[in-house]
């Protein structure tokens, strides 16, 4: 349900409450998908969008109910799907901002597929990729980014799979725009969230979300607010790769091209690796998004790469365009006339 | 002078011994990579410009080069002229030309009784005979006795021709399929001008190709008109047709065209998600080259993406469709529940073929009727339209996009791969007079809550259709929000209430229950109205039903012939047609699933008739069922 728009010519600015559904959330108490709710919902306002020119689309899982409480039009559809059906909708209107919100389970194990095919066809779109490493809508079973070895209730005597690291996937499916942010950080998802959206294509974002139910904790060796100065390397575009209370820990690339993390004192700064999200070449965001193994170590955050590639619905309506222009608009009597015929008296 | 003379003479020979018939069917064969299809294409094509009505059936391996030589890489080509009213590509054969023993030894039993076989001779060595599974050869062991050989070196004749315009032998080689058309067009009188026209057409940027077939085809020609191996040729007269404008049509063809005209009918514009799978690719192919009339094909990275991206459309506003075949209709599955519920228009073609799994990916089927009636989990009814000809695609795809829009449903149209390969005449329908399709967007709330304010609620429905509001994204006020958890009626928002649950399934299954006040009754063509026997058809038996039929009247016999286009739901008269009849006989490329549903549906003792053999019915077995069917009955 949804109450009509109120505002005088509907160019109003709007506020967060302009944003929410009068639909009850329920998620469970202390998810972070409610901060990552909220910092949508007061981002929105500021980015100058259009409720009726957003659309939020989900698949299955906890982070998938997230259109019902945008007051946006949204589609909560099927398990993996929704980057596929983001794509018929953002290359038929281009003049839609497309939102697609999904979780680690949603995403990289039954919608894998279309996952990487939209990102490498660069469909504009923002997904936004809820990791939790765990399925918490049925009820706790191990996801595709959980660790290894992890015991739940499918794998009482621990995983087997070695778990996907999302950035490095979303960086070989040739994403124009990769980043990393977390639940405990609005301002940062803000940011995030802000550069994904101006993206003019397929931004994919990893959001290190907590279930507190399921997989309490998972990030917070990284993500708690004491641990984040040395557990989380910002990246920032064109500075030199530093962390650290006092930014005594910086990124070295060897000669064999492998990262390493350093005292800053050891080597001086010059000898740090200066980050460039805008390199063709992914290789180095690639490495970087190596640098830790899992959220236990100290782990880059912020825009791994962020490339210009056209748009797939603007290069599909080019051809509309250009064809229409060589052509002519299509004439249907031509049309079933484009064969040979013959008149019978 | 002695070579006009020469000329002289054989006009006058063939003039003496020209034959006229009312109608032929001739099969091409060869190797997959012969070119069989593109000259029986080619054969049909100059047919239809000389006026005869004509029936088509490639019948292709589904390997693209199966072994060459192998009877597993035999592709055909069987098309039908005549100079009256035709319904199928014809029973057997009365001409084969065969390009090698495989292709021989694959279509010699299908022939009519003292058919004509055109064999290239050339290829008929030791090592092709063997490959194709003889002992002995076949043209000398006297096992063709029955039939009027005829042994032509079309190899080596093409070869020879082709050497003086520089092409070597074995490209040369490659144009031998032209130079059968060239003979076969002689044999028959067939146009020639327009074939040349078309090769430098085609082959305009491949000068070396082009002259090769031109010149190849103009020697098989020749080689008819000089070689004095044919007793006679034949011609089959135009066929009367009902005056108008004509054009020759594939059923994928038609089909595609449909949905752009149902498109511009709309006012939509038309977006196709498809995944490439034999044999509805066609249409996937026909679509992408129209872009002018501002459709949108996207080429998905599996079947799901390609019913996912046509759902995404249809929520934006734009005709939604989706084309697939076999496995793949079981893939669009999960996402066709989700548009059942989500009460969005959306197409799904279906070109059914040989199941299950892969199964015969080249030839054609029924059976996937109860697929599209059942095969959701969960109460998920859908609408249901069967293309009967290859030209009825076209009103069959209006038609599906009329119900889908002004229902706000998902629709299955079914088709199969012998209309979707199959040629005929088709009289080109005036495409001003189709009734309009009005979309009618949203535009404002359509809900009062208790306080008084004005909202949009997405489930309010109309009272005669029962369809939902379709409210593209992009009208402020009209923003909500939809999905697969079961919705509260009217409001939309997720319920779990029991007793919400069942309304919503009484709704949907009444929504599609409905529009059986929308479609038109059944027709029975009962010449003398008293016929005991009824046939009841669907889909591409069509034209096999009708010529059997005709041919028991023929007989002196009364038997009546009713062909259903809405499979879901089923006219309003059927039950009422059905009763009427003391033996309802039910002919299907399956083990009996319509015959299934009308008697589930009307309690009538249907006898089905099954083939799944992947090739259609002929008019003969029809005639020979109705009329057992007949003699049981006295």
């Amino acid at each position: 349900m949804t109450t009509t728009d109120t505002g005088a010519g509907g160019l109003a600015p709007t506020t967060r409450k302009d944003w929410a559904s009068d639909q009850e959330v329920r998620w469970c108490p202390g998810c972070g998908d409610y901060s990552i709710l909220a910092a949508i919902q007061m981002l929105l306002p500021d980015l100058g969008a259009r409720r009726e020119n957003t659309v939020f689309l989900s698949g299955i899982g906890c982070a998938a109910r997230f259109p019902y409480y945008m007051n946006t039009y949204g589609l909560h559809s099927i398990h993996g799907r929704a980057p596929a059906i983001a794509t018929g909708l953002a290359t038929t209107r281009p003049d839609l901002d497309v939102w697609v919100i999904t979780g680690d389970g949603d995403a990289l194990s039954i919608g894998g597929n279309h996952l990487i095919h939209a990102l490498r066809r660069n469909v504009r779109m923002t997904i936004l990729m809820f990791n939790n490493q765990i399925y918490g809508l049925t009820k706790g079973q191990y996801s595709p980014t959980s660790e290894l070895a992890k015991v739940t209730k499918s794998t009482p005597f621990g995983s087997l799979d070695t778990p996907f690291n999302p950035i490095s996937l979303a960086l070989g499916a040739e994403a124009t725009f990769v980043a990393r942010t977390h639940d405990m950080d609005r301002q940062h998802m803000q940011e995030t969230f802000r550069r994904a959206h101006d993206h003019d294509g397929a931004a994919f974002v990893e959001v290190y979300q907590n279930c507190n139910v399921f997989n309490d904790g998972a990030f917070e060796k990284i993500t708690a607010r004491d641990a984040r100065a040395g557990m989380l390397i910002p990246l920032v575009h064109g500075e030199p790769l530093r962390f650290g209370a006092e930014r005594e820990k910086g990124v070295v690339q060897r000669a064999d091209g492998r990262l390493e993390i350093v005292d800053v004192a050891d080597v001086g700064e010059d000898a740090l690796l200066v980050h460039d999200e805008r390199r063709e070449d992914p290789g180095l965001a690639f490495a970087l998004s190596r640098l830790s193994r899992g959220p236990l170590e100290p782990t880059p955050i912020g825009v791994f790469r962020c490339v210009e590639r056209p748009e797939y619905g603007d290069a599909m309506a080019r051809q509309v365009a250009d064809a229409q222009e060589r052509r002519g608009v299509g004439d249907l009597k031509a049309l079933v006339r484009s064969g040979a015929t013959w008149t019978v008296e | 002078m002695l070579h006009h003379r020469y000329t002289m003479t054989t006009t006058e020979h063939r003039d003496e011994h020209h034959r006229q018939l009312d109608r032929v069917v001739i099969r091409f064969a060869g190797d997959s990579g012969d070119g069989m299809q593109l000259t029986g294409d080619r054969f049909t094509a100059s047919s239809a410009l000389f006026g005869n009505d004509l029936s088509t059936f490639p019948d292709f391996p589904a390997e693209i080069r199966a072994p060459a030589g192998t009877l597993a890489g035999v592709s055909a080509f069987q098309v039908q002229i005549s100079d009256h009213d035709i319904l199928t590509p014809g029973d057997a054969p009365n001409v084969l030309v065969a390009m090698n023993p495989a292709a021989l030894k694959a279509n010699v039993g299908v022939l009519e009784k003292g058919a004509t076989i055109v064999v290239n001779v050339d290829a008929f060595d030791e090592r092709s005979l063997t490959k194709a599974g003889y002992a002995a050869n076949p043209l000398t062991d006297g096992s063709l006795s029955a039939f009027a050989l005829y042994e032509v070196p079309m190899t080596s004749m093409t070869q020879e021709v082709c050497k003086e315009a520089g092409v070597k032998p074995r490209d040369a080689e490659r144009s031998k399929n032209f130079f059968a058309l060239g003979l076969l067009s002689w044999l028959y009188n067939r146009p020639v001008d327009a074939t040349v026209e078309w090769i430098q057409k085609r082959f305009a940027d491949r000068e070396m190709v082009r002259e090769a077939n031109t010149r190849a085809f103009r020697a098989g020609y020749h080689f008819g008109e000089t070689a004095e191996l044919f007793e006679s040729t034949y011609e089959v007269q135009p066929a009367h047709f009902e005056p108008g404008e004509y054009t020759q049509v594939t059923g994928n063809q038609a089909l595609a065209w449909g949905l752009i005209a149902a498109s511009r009918l709309s006012g939509l514009p038309l977006f196709l998600g498809s995944y490439p799978i034999t044999p509805a690719s066609d249409i996937l192919h026909e679509l992408s080259r129209r872009k002018e009339f501002g459709v949108r094909t996207f080429q998905a990275e599996d079947e799901i993406a390609g019913i996912g991206s046509a759902i995404g459309a249809a929520f934006g506003g734009s005709l939604g469709v989706t084309t697939t075949s076999g496995p793949g209709v079981d893939l669009k599955s999960e996402a066709l529940g989700l548009a059942v519920n989500l009460e969005l228009p959306l197409v799904l073609v279906d070109i059914q073929r040989g199941g299950p799994s892969t199964g015969l990916p080249t030839k054609a089927e029924q059976a996937d009727l109860l697929h599209a009636m059942y095969g959701r989990h969960g109460e998920a009814p859908l609408p249901i339209v069967a293309a009967k000809s290859p030209s009825h695609c076209f009103e069959a795809a209006i038609e599906a996009v009329r119900l889908a829009v002004k229902y706000r449903t998902p629709v299955i149209l079914l088709s199969d791969g012998y209309l979707a390969n199959g040629a005929e005449p088709w009289r080109l329908p005036d495409v001003d007079a189709f009734e309009r399709i009005d979309p009618a967007f949203a535009s404002g709330p359509n809900h009062v809550l208790d306080d008084g304010t004005e909202v949009f609620w997405p489930y309010v429905r109309d009272d005669a259709t029962l369809a939902r509001p379709w409210a593209p994204p992009g009208v402020p006020g009209l923003e909500h929000r939809i999905g697969g958890l079961e919705k509260a009626d009217g409001s939309g928002n997720v319920s779990y209430d029991p007793a919400n649950h069942e309304k919503m399934v009484r709704l949907r299954a009444a929504k599609v229950a409905g529009i059986v006040r929308d479609i038109p009754p059944v027709d029975v063509d009962d010449e003398t109205g008293d016929a005991e026997l009824l046939v009841l058809g669907w889909g591409s038996t069509y034209g096999a039903i009708l010529a059997g039929v005709r041919r028991v009247r023929a007989r002196g016999k009364r038997v009546a012939h009713a062909h259903l286009v809405h499979m879901h739901p089923f006219p309003a008269n059927l039950g009422e047609v059905l009763a009427r009849y003391r033996t309802v006989l039910v002919p299907e490329m399956n083990l009996g699933q319509l015959s299934r549903l009308v008697r589930a549906e009307y309690l009538v003792d249907a006898r089905s008739m099954s083939k799944v053999q992947g090739v259609p019915f002929r008019a003969g077995e029809i005639e020979a069922a109705i009329c057992s069917l007949l003699e049981d009955a006295r």
